[in-house]
């Protein structure tokens, strides 16, 4: 069993980083719009408070981590040009994606809007984070605030599921893959 | 002047901080949309937006729209910080610039500029 490095680091920015973002949102959405709502009937403790400061932190980091891995590593090598003349396109997936119209709009479409809406989600976090730290418990007397941060989080999350599908839908029609390989577990003859 | 609602002390506090954030948040969102299209559009300013060239143009389309973003949150943060601020105003335009941002990266609209 093995796995190339590229493929190995496309999976820690998707399924690794981007996943445990998409997943940390619905925590943070259900505390914001639960324990923070104006006459909220349960008392809000610090270290609760302090949590959730903390947690939107971490959210913001991951958010970050995403965007830049995928900005910046894997996205150089899913729009490598191929030398001219290149018949076998499987190491440049932009171009393999470009060469059919079956495969076509997953790179106008999907990549296209996800290289872009990606950032909405740590620009959004980033602000909730901050916001929150700053005003943490007080955000149940103004419900304006702590409405627009929801909506920021909310769709920091749809921004972030928007990349994470059409992450995984470019990954299955063409794969980023090449360089080292690593062989994971050494496999028995058949 | 403070209320207790829960277990722990709620306060009156200067909501202009977090106005602030949140109006820069949208800003730095649709600034986002903004450069993207126009590197889509106007050939020099790709050009220009190629920060780095492997990434290309998407290095300086991020970028500027985070340094705008950074740069609107300091000086929205230095002029309200401290103060009350009518957030319905600063909220909505927050929200439609967030919702404009969000349409205007879809590239079927964004191609119709």
């Amino acid at each position: 069993m093995e796995i190339t490095t590229r493929s190995l680091l496309t999976l820690i920015h998707g399924m690794g980083f981007g996943a445990l973002y998409l997943l940390a949102c619905s925590g943070a959405l259900v505390e914001l719009y639960r324990r923070y709502k104006p006459g909220s009937l349960r008392p809000i403790e610090i270290a609760d408070e302090k949590f959730l400061g903390a947690y939107l932190v971490v959210m913001a980091a991951l958010a970050w981590i995403t965007v830049l891995t995928g900005g910046y590593v894997i996205y150089p090598w899913y729009r490598a040009v191929p030398p001219p003349g290149t018949v076998d396109l499987s190491g440049f997936p932009q171009r393999l994606l470009m060469a059919s119209p079956n495969t076509i709009a997953w790179h106008s479409i999907g990549m296209e809007w996800k290289e872009h809406v990606a950032w909405l989600a740590p620009i959004s976090i980033t602000m909730a984070a901050a916001v929150f730290i700053r005003h943490g418990r007080n955000l149940t007397r103004h419900p304006q605030l702590r409405n627009a941060v929801l909506c920021f989080v909310l769709v920091s999350f749809v921004a972030a599921g928007i990349a994470g599908f059409f992450g995984a839908m470019l990954n299955k029609y063409a794969p980023v893959q090449g360089g080292p390989t690593i062989e994971l577990v050494h496999g028995e003859k058949p | 002047m403070s209320t207790r609602t829960n277990s722990v002390r709620v306060q009156d506090f200067p909501n202009g901080g977090g106005a602030a954030a949140v109006l820069a948040a949208g800003i730095g969102c649709m600034m986002v949309a903004i450069f993207a299209i126009l590197a889509d559009k106007v050939g020099a300013f790709k050009s220009l937006m190629i920060f780095y060239k492997p990434t290309g143009p998407l290095s300086g389309v991020t970028t500027c729209a985070i340094l705008v973003w950074l740069m609107s949150w300091a000086i929205l943060h230095r002029r309200w910080s401290g103060r009350m601020v009518a957030l319905g105003g600063v909220v909505t335009a927050a929200l439609t610039l967030l919702g404009l941002s969000l349409l205007l990266t879809f590239p079927p609209i964004a191609d119709l500029f």
